[in-house]
């Protein structure tokens, strides 16, 4: 493994040895599953509403070249400036770009995944600009210094008791309270004289739509609001797959999001912006931009299997289903995606030589592609970004990297003896002889024994039990 | 679900767990098939459906064991499997990993034919089950595979239901992962330990003497846990089960 | 960065169509079918809304400015922010010797020239809705340059008028209805409580960012 890779099976190992992070996700996680499923008491909707959200979003992809260019059109006509950015350098170069125009010391932002790709925030403090996350548990994230631990939830992994007291750190006149709603109140009246001063107001996108130019947003705080109404500037980032192609086709991505996030029926706001403050209105901001990112998007949409990842909506449901993830919580992936989306996004994005580890972290149990509202074949993608990883010059960036002699040879070996009934026949019994014998050492099985006993080999196999039974062999 | 009429003979497919691990969970899936009036044939020349590999990225290797199968099963028959996991390997996943190959059509048909063993005594046999056991509360777990790619949800339960002595007492989280996932146990030990730790933990919780299953590589691993951690609980496949309830043992 | 720009939408169309995607077709009928009775729609809003602490008022066209009144007046609340150029804010005003006086503060300047007391003394906010939606509890805003975006969002207290026979099944019944694709205005939205979190330990606590507290007052037709 090469130094700057992430180190997922090191990171594992010290979530799993710590028994409050554990109990912290396992209750989370237990819960969210729990309203997911009340939110969808009928299995026809479901099915229904669910063909309808993944058929929204396989026209989007089908015609995504001119649904970009018909939405950059219909924000420009709205009063959107709309750019465009190749890579994440491109896209912190053009945000830096409008807010030294704007002159901007302080941002202000809502939640945005597609930033937490960029790095963002670490650029622009670097750039002397203060930015601060007004989604509460982003807030909560930023003041921790760490990272987002879930798509939807970014504190998930905190409790109120650790809240309280990061709180009680880093906040002037906090006191030490172990109380939501003590808490929320803080962050509230931190917060929003930081709304009052921002020079911009930055923010993520749910879906754009082509046919009339509008940007939605859902949210459950109204941060989303405030970071895209109250200052003078506000720039929202997206990924290029975020488009659809009319309002129409909303409300089945509204219906499914919020039930399969959090199990609620809908978010506290819709915002749908169609541009900057018009003549005549008194508030909303003077500029909107629209910041729209490829980031190795173009390279997965350039393979039709793997397209198939660009469907996502960012619900996190799948976390909140994956058993690797309930265990491990999202900060062992070290991505900015952890769970199922992001052990086939992030690698195909990031490469298979730093992230290749990532598909195989998981045990194919398909429970997230069971719920996944817009039905993407995660595991399917994933099975195929383990074949990228071991065979070089496929489509996938570094595919190959983790190409290695030795597992090859394992694998033919195992084919050949497969592959033959004569060599099946031997191996067998030989194995049911002698396997018992194998000391417990051995590597896997050493890793198996830690928490199990060995595998006992039954001494005659089932082939011979038939045979011995006269069971017809034709 | 869809069914098909009873037929009067079957294929075997024991898949390579059972025939080296659970040799006699294979052959009381034989007799169970046996006890509704099936002849059943079990192919000598038969080894693995090739998932290890297929799921390990390895897809030649996989396409080389899967079609080494494939002239195993002539006919219409259909090929009952006592694994969930074997059977959506071959029902669902050969007819990708066939794609664009000459057999692809034969692959294709034998994929269709494929039943996972529970589903196939429910659906097309019909079975009635009568209880010769002593009262017993055993639990239910339920492989990913056998769920999500087969579609096995209520027909083990619904056997197990038939016993009049047995107690059913479901998991609280009945369709969790185990952890064994094949590769993953032991690419990621500690993660697989973990998970199946918190199923040992829900089995405890029934206070059943018994959890039963469908497949055995969740088996291998639930069973072998239960074990080492020394509980009163032990793991068994539903076909060796459900023989020893009707033989009254 | 046009650069970027050509680049992707070459890139995108080349590799689409070299293998073009066959989408199914999108069949609407599952929200279609997603219909109440005509008496079914305002319980369940009112049921939906409350679940997640919306409070409600009942009052007619008549004397809905008395209702707002004493509730306000019953609330402690000082001053009330409101449109001066809809009907509505109109009402309000001529309906002012009837009760208690709150302060009224009309929205008649722009956001910049009112931050300071909109974010630390205005009490509350009136609007108006463009309907509600029975499916998921939600109110229908369609701020204007009369009624502005932030008279919803800054105040603690948001209230809102909702007229009975403005009330749809779905968000998409509601678009289509009213004709929204071909006249979105800067800023719609959906509201469908007060502002809410579960951000510390999954536990609900009300008002984070936007109004703690939000009043659909009822204007039975
Ligand atoms: S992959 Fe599916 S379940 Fe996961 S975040 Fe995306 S849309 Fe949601």
């Amino acid at each position: 493994m090469d130094g700057n890779a992430p180190d997922f099976a090191a990171a594992s190992r010290a979530a799993l040895a710590d028994p409050q992070l554990r109990g912290n996700f396992r209750r989370a996680m237990d819960g969210l599953m729990t309203k997911r499923a009340a939110q969808f008491p009928d299995a026809g909707e479901w099915h229904g509403v669910r063909a309808l959200a993944a058929a929204v979003r396989l026209r989007a992809l089908s015609k995504l070249p001119e649904l970009l260019e018909t939405l950059e059109e219909n924000c420009t006509r709205n009063g959107i400036t709309v750019h465009w950015a190749a890579t994440t350098e491109e896209a912190n170069a053009i945000a830096l770009d409008i807010l030294h125009k704007a002159n901007a010391k302080l941002v202000v932002k809502g939640k945005s995944m597609v930033t937490e790709e960029m790095h963002l925030n670490a650029v622009l403090e670097k750039d002397g600009i203060e930015v601060l996350e007004s989604d509460l548990g982003e807030y909560i994230v930023q003041l921790d210094g760490t990272m987002p631990a879930h798509i939807i939830m970014p504190a998930i992994h905190l409790n109120t008791k650790q809240i309280a007291h990061l709180f009680k750190r880093k906040i002037k006149d906090a006191e030490s309270r172990e109380d939501a709603a003590y808490l929320t109140d803080l962050a509230r009246r931190v917060l929003r004289a930081k709304f009052q001063a921002a020079d911009v107001g930055m923010s993520g996108v749910n879906a754009a739509v082509a046919e009339t130019g509008t940007l939605c947003l859902i949210e459950n705080e109204g941060n989303g609001r405030m970071c895209t109404t109250v200052p003078p500037v506000h720039i929202a980032f997206m990924g290029l797959e975020k488009v659809v192609e009319k309002l129409e086709d909303v409300p089945p991505v509204i219906s499914l999001l919020p039930r399969s996030a959090t199990g609620q029926p809908i978010t506290t706001y819709v915002n749908m912006i169609s541009g900057p403050r018009k003549d005549g209105e008194k508030d909303g901001p003077r500029e909107v931009h629209l910041v729209i990112l490829d980031n190795g998007r173009s390279s997965i949409y350039a393979d039709p299997e793997l397209r198939d990842t660009l469907r996502c909506i960012r619900c996190g449901a799948c976390m909140n289903h994956c058993p690797v993830y309930t265990k491990v919580g999202g900060h062992a992936y070290e991505a900015p995606y952890p769970g199922p989306i992001g052990k086939i996004l992030v690698p195909q994005i990031e490469g298979l030589e730093k992230r290749g580890a990532m598909p195989h972290a998981c045990t194919m149990c398909n429970a997230c592609v069971e719920i996944c509202p817009v039905k993407i074949p995660i595991v399917e993608i994933m099975g195929r970004l383990r074949v990228e990883a071991v065979k070089p010059g496929g489509a996938v960036k570094d595919g190959g990297a983790k190409a290695s002699r030795k597992e090859s040879m394992v694998w033919s070996g195992w084919a050949a003896m497969n592959a033959s009934p004569t060599a099946y026949r031997l191996a067998t019994m030989a194995m049911s002889r002698l396997g018992n014998a194998a000391p417990s050492s051995l590597p896997m099985l050493k890793e198996w024994t830690n928490v199990r006993t060995k595998p006992r080999f039954a001494g005659r196999t089932l082939h011979d039990l038939a045979r011995a039974k006269g069971i017809p062999d034709v | 679900m869809s069914t098909i009429p009873k037929p009067h003979r079957v294929y075997y497919f024991g898949t390579c767990l059972v025939d080296l691990f659970f040799p006699d969970a294979g052959m009381a899936g034989i007799e169970l098939l046996q006890s509704q009036g099936l002849t059943v044939v079990f192919p000598q020349g038969q080894s693995c459906c090739g998932q290890p590999a297929y799921n390990s990225g390895y897809r030649a290797d996989a396409l080389k064991v899967a079609r080494a199968q494939l002239d195993l099963f002539p006919g219409d028959d259909p090929i009952v499997v006592p694994s969930g996991s074997c059977a959506g390997m071959m029902k669902k996943h050969w007819p990708d990993l066939f794609r664009g190959e000459p057999d692809e059509a034969k692959a294709v048909q034998v994929a269709g034919r494929v039943w996972e063993l529970t589903q196939f005594l429910v659906h097309v046999l019909d079975v009635r089950l009568t209880d010769q056991g002593e009262p017993v509360r055993v639990t239910w777990h339920a492989s990913c595979h056998a769920q999500r790619e087969m579609g096995v949800v209520e027909e083990p339960k619904a056997l197990l239901r038939q016993l009049a002595n047995v107690e059913l007492v479901e998991l609280k989280r009945e369709k969790e992962c185990c952890g064994f996932g094949g590769t993953f146990a032991v690419r990621h030990p500690e993660i697989s330990a973990a998970m199946v730790g918190d199923k040992v933990a829900d089995i405890e919780d029934t206070g059943a003497a018994r959890v039963v299953s469908g497949d055995c590589g969740c088996l291998l691993n639930i069973g072998g846990a239960l074990e080492a951690g020394a509980k009163a609980a032990h793991g068994q496949h539903i076909a060796q089960f459900l023989k020893e309830r009707i033989h009254g043992r | 960065m046009s650069d970027a720009r050509n680049s992707i939408l070459t890139r995108l169309r080349a590799t689409r169509d070299a293998h073009p995607p066959t989408p199914p077709a999108s069949d609407f009928a599952p929200i279609e079918a997603k219909q109440w009775a005509a008496e079914e729609r305002l319980p369940r809003i009112r049921r939906l809304m409350e679940a997640v602490h919306t409070e409600f008022l009942d009052a007619t066209k008549a004397d809905w400015p008395q209702v707002l009144r004493e509730f306000l007046a019953r609330e402690g609340v000082g001053s009330l922010l409101y449109a001066p150029g809809t009907e509505a804010g109109k009402q309000l005003v001529e309906g002012g010797e009837r009760g208690p006086i709150p302060t009224l503060i009309p929205y008649d300047r722009p956001l910049e020239d009112l931050k300071p007391q909109l974010f630390e003394t205005i009490e509350a906010g009136l609007t108006t809705t463009r309907g509600a939606i029975a499916e998921t509890g939600s109110l229908i805003l369609w701020p204007t340059a009369e009624e502005p975006r932030t008279l919803s969002l800054i105040p603690h207290i948001h209230i809102a008028l909702l007229r009975t026979d403005a009330l749809y099944d779905t968000f998409l019944q509601a678009m289509r209805e009213q004709g929204w694709a071909q006249a979105m205005p800067t800023n719609a939205l959906l509201v469908s409580g007060p502002s809410k979190t579960a951000d510390i330990e999954q536990t609900l606590a009300y008002g984070v960012h936007g109004p703690k507290r939000l009043v659909v007052l009822v204007i039975h037709q």
